[in-house]
C-alpha cells in the first residue's frame, strides 16, 4: 500500500513456563495496513501485541519493525505506540497534558505542547476540551484522547488492544468508522487486537485468525469469510452451519461429502485445502445461514437438505428459521427481508437448497466455542 | 436528627447505634479532647504547691510560654537559647528523619505495591515481625550496633577502615537511625496502599510513550501516591518530633530532644504547668507546620485518611 513501516514476525514462539502462548507465528504486515489479530480471549493475540510493543521478549523467533530486529529494544525506544484496553489515560493530568506526554519527554516547551495538543484535539473533534481531566469526558471522548496521545508520539506503528470493548454498541460501531478514517489519514500501520469479528471485518486490510496460540489463517476479510482455511476460522468468523462427514469423492476443486446426518452433499474445497483433502478424510462442510434458500418440496439431490422447522424469529433485516435436520442437527437459515410475504413454517418440514460455491469444505477440526 | 444519624441508627438498630456512638464519643472526648484541654489549662497556670491551688495566686498567666522564649526572669541571657535551640533542632531533625524515611521507603513501597506473588506477603511479614519487639529493646539493639565497642566499630576497626572507634552516638547518627527505623512501617504502608491500586497499564503507557523510569515516577507514580506519601510523612514527622524513647536511649549526652525537656519538666522539676506549656507549643507548632507543608504541596485533608 503506502510507504509505511511494516512489521514482521518470524518463527515467533512465546512460552510462559510450560504454557505455549504463541506457537511459531509467521506474519508479514505491510506498511500502512490496518492489520487485525482476531481470536477468542486467551488465544495469544494480546501476547503478540506485547511482544511487538516490547513489553515481552519472545522465547524464540524475531519481531522486525521496518526490517529491524527489535530484540533488546525496550518499549520506550520502539517506534510503536500502544492503546490499552482500558486506555490507561493519566487521571491526574489534564487532557492536553495526557495527549502531549510524549513531547514532554523529548523536552518540548509548554507552548509547543499546547499548540500540538490543540491541533490533535481538533483532529479528534474535541476542540477546547484540553483543560479538562480525563474523568470529565465521556467514554467515546476518552477513547479519542487515547488515540491522540498515541499519535502525538508519531509512531510508525500504532498498536490497539481491544480499545473499543468498553464502549456501548452504537459508539463502538461509530468508532470503527472513525478509527479507519484516522488510519487512512495518518497513513501509518495499525495493528488491532479484537475478539469481535465485526470490528475485524469492517476495518482491516488483513486479518489473522488465531486459535490457542496458532494463527489459522491470514487474509483479507472477504477471503476469511468466504474461503476459510480451517474449521475454527469458518466457525469463529460469522455464523455458520457445520455438517460433519467423510469425503466420498473429490472432483477437481469440489468434493462430495457423506455427512453423518444429512446424506451426501456437494461442496467446494477451500482454496488452502485443494489437493490436500482426499477421499476418506474426515471433513467439515460449512454453509452460512444466508446461503440457504427454501427449495420446492420434494426436491432431492446433493445440494438439498431437508429439515423440520422448530421456531422462527424476525430480526428486522432478516427472518431467521431454526430447523432440526436429520438426526436432530440444528441448522439456521437466514432469509433477507426484502418485503416479501413470509409464511410461518414452524412444525413443517422444508427443503433447503444451497449453491455449491457457498458450501466450503475444510478438514475436520476444532470449532470455535459458542 | 440529621439524615446521616438517622440512617446510622436505622442500619445498626437503636441499641447498637447508641453503644457505638457512646464509645466513639468516649474515645474522642473522654480520652483525647478533655485531657488535652486540661493540659491547655495547666499550661496557663503558675506552678503552685498543692495548698495554694485554687487560692488567690492561682490565676491565668503566660509565664510558662514566656519562659520558653525568654528564660528565667532576671536570667543572664535575654532569650532562652538553650531550650529554643533544642526546640528548633528537634523540628529540623524530625523533618530530616521524615525525608530520609521517605527516600528509603518509597522504593520499598513501590516494589511491594507493584509486584505480584506470594513473596510479597513474606516480605511484608519480615517488615512487620521486628515490631513485635518493644521499642526500648529495639533502641538498645541499635545502641549495641552503634556503640563505641559496638558491632560496626569492631567491624570497621578490625577491617582497618578506620583506626579509632567512630562515635556514632555523639554524632547523632544512632539517633537518626533509631528514629528512622522506628517509623518505617508508618511510612511504607500508606504508600503501599495507594501504589497497590495504581493501574499497571499507567506505568506501561508512560513507558510506551518513551518515558525513562525516573519520569514515570515523577509524573505518574508519585502524583498518584501523593495521598499515601503525605499520610506517611505526617505520621513519621509527628511521631519523630514527639518521640521519647529513641532520643533517651540513642541520643548523645549533649543533644537533647524537645520531648526530653518536657519530660524533665513533668518528672524531674515536678513543674506540670511548664511541661504542659512546652508540650502545647510542640503540638501546635507541629500541626501548623504540617498544615503549611500540605498547603505547599496541595494536599487535601481528606487525602491524609487514605
Amino acid at each position: 500500500m503506502s510507504a509505511g513501516v511494516g512489521v514482521d514476525l518470524e518463527n515467533l514462539w512465546i512460552r510462559f513456563g510450560d504454557f505455549v502462548a504463541v506457537r511459531d507465528a509467521n506474519v508479514n504486515i505491510n506498511g500502512g495496513d490496518f492489520f487485525s489479530f482476531l481470536g477468542p480471549s486467551g488465544c495469544g493475540k494480546t501476547t503478540i501485541l506485547r511482544a511487538v510493543s516490547g513489553f515481552l521478549d519472545p522465547s524464540e523467533g524475531k519481531v522486525l519493525i521496518g526490517g529491524n530486529d527489535m530484540r533488546g529494544i525496550g518499549p520506550n525506544k520502539r517506534p510503536t505506540a500502544l492503546i490499552f484496553q482500558n486506555l490507561a489515560l493519566f487521571p491526574l493530568m489534564k487532557v492536553w497534558e495526557n495527549i502531549t506526554f510524549s513531547m514532554e519527554i523529548n523536552g518540548a516547551s509548554a507552548a509547543q505542547r499546547r499548540k500540538r495538543g490543540d491541533e490533535l484535539l481538533d483532529m479528534i473533534a474535541l476542540p477546547g476540551q484540553g483543560d479538562k481531566l480525563p474523568s470529565e469526558l465521556s467514554g467515546g471522548q476518552r477513547q479519542r484522547v487515547a488515540i491522540a496521545r498515541a499519535l502525538c508520539a508519531e509512531p510508525d506503528v500504532l498498536l490497539l488492544d481491544e480499545p473499543l470493548s468498553a464502549l456501548d454498541l452504537k459508539l463502538r460501531q461509530h468508532m470503527r468508522t472513525e478509527l479507519r478514517e484516522i488510519q487512512k489519514r495518518v497513513g501509518i500501520t495499525f495493528i488491532y487486537i479484537t475478539h469481535d469479528q465485526g470490528e475485524a471485518l469492517t476495518m482491516s486490510d488483513s486479518i489473522a485468525v488465531m486459535r490457542a496460540g496458532v494463527i489459522d489463517q491470514i487474509a483479507d476479510g472477504k477471503t476469511i469469510y468466504n474461503d476459510p482455511n480451517t474449521a475454527f476460522a469458518a466457525s469463529f468468523v460469522g455464523e455458520n452451519n457445520v455438517f460433519r462427514g467423510k469425503i466420498k469423492q473429490v472432483m477437481g476443486n469440489e468434493a462430495l461429502i457423506r455427512t453423518n446426518r444429512s446424506g451426501d452433499l456437494v461442496a467446494r474445497v477451500s482454496t488452502a485445502n485443494q489437493g490436500k483433502l482426499k477421499e476418506g478424510d474426515d471433513a467439515m462442510m460449512f454453509v452460512r445461514p444466508e446461503a440457504f434458500a427454501i427449495a420446492p418440496d420434494g426436491a432431492t439431490g446433493d445440494h438439498f437438505v431437508t429439515a423440520r422447522v422448530t421456531h422462527e424469529e424476525f430480526e428486522g433485516n432478516a427472518y431467521n428459521i431454526f430447523t432440526e435436520g436429520e438426526g436432530g442437527k440444528e441448522i439456521k437459515v437466514s432469509l433477507p427481508n426484502l418485503g416479501q410475504s413470509f409464511e410461518d413454517h414452524t412444525g413443517q418440514n422444508i427443503t433447503l437448497e444451497y449453491e455449491t460455491r457457498n458450501a466450503v469444505l475444510v478438514p475436520a477440526g476444532e470449532l470455535a466455542a459458542e | 436528627m440529621p439524615g446521616f444519624l438517622k440512617e446510622f441508627f436505622n442500619r445498626n438498630g437503636t441499641g447498637m447505634g447508641l453503644a457505638i456512638l457512646g464509645l466513639v464519643l468516649f474515645w474522642t472526648i473522654g480520652l483525647i479532647i478533655l485531657p488535652q484541654l486540661s493540659m491547655l489549662d495547666f499550661s496557663f497556670r503558675p506552678n503552685l504547691p498543692p495548698p495554694e491551688i485554687g487560692g488567690p495566686k492561682d490565676v491565668y498567666t503566660l509565664e510558662n510560654y514566656k519562659y520558653l522564649v525568654y528564660g528565667p526572669e532576671g536570667g543572664s541571657q535575654s532569650y532562652n537559647t538553650v531550650d529554643l535551640r533544642v526546640f528548633f533542632r528537634t523540628l529540623l531533625a524530625a523533618v530530616c528523619v521524615t525525608i530520609f524515611n521517605l527516600i528509603l521507603c518509597y522504593p520499598i513501597a513501590y516494589y511491594l505495591g507493584q509486584s505480584k506473588g506470594s513473596h510479597i506477603r513474606i516480605f511484608a511479614i519480615m517488615l512487620i515481625i521486628p515490631y513485635w519487639i518493644n521499642e526500648i529493646l529495639r533502641a538498645f539493639a541499635l545502641r549495641i550496633i552503634f556503640g563505641e565497642t559496638g558491632v560496626l566499630n569492631t567491624l570497621f576497626t578490625g577491617l582497618g577502615i578506620w583506626d579509632t572507634p567512630f562515635d556514632f552516638i555523639r554524632n547523632d547518627i544512632a539517633l537518626y537511625a533509631g528514629l528512622g527505623y522506628a517509623y518505617i512501617l508508618l511510612m511504607i504502608f500508606p504508600m503501599y496502599n495507594v501504589i497497590e491500586s495504581l493501574d499497571k497499564n499507567q506505568i506501561e503507557a508512560a513507558r510506551d510513550l518513551g518515558a525513562p523510569w525516573w519520569r514515570i515516577h515523577w509524573r505518574v507514580v508519585i502524583p498518584y501516591a501523593k495521598p499515601g506519601i503525605s499520610s506517611g510523612c505526617t505520621m513519621v514527622f509527628m511521631l519523630s518530633a514527639g518521640a521519647l524513647a529513641a532520643p533517651q536511649i540513642l541520643g548523645g549526652p549533649s543533644s537533647l530532644w524537645f520531648t526530653q525537656l518536657i519530660y524533665q519538666q513533668f518528672n524531674d522539676n515536678n513543674d506540670w504547668p511548664q511541661g504542659a506549656a512546652y508540650a502545647i507549643v510542640l503540638l501546635v507548632t507541629c500541626i501548623l507546620f504540617v498544615l503549611a507543608v500540605m498547603r505547599l504541596f496541595k494536599v487535601n485533608m481528606g487525602d491524609i485518611g487514605k
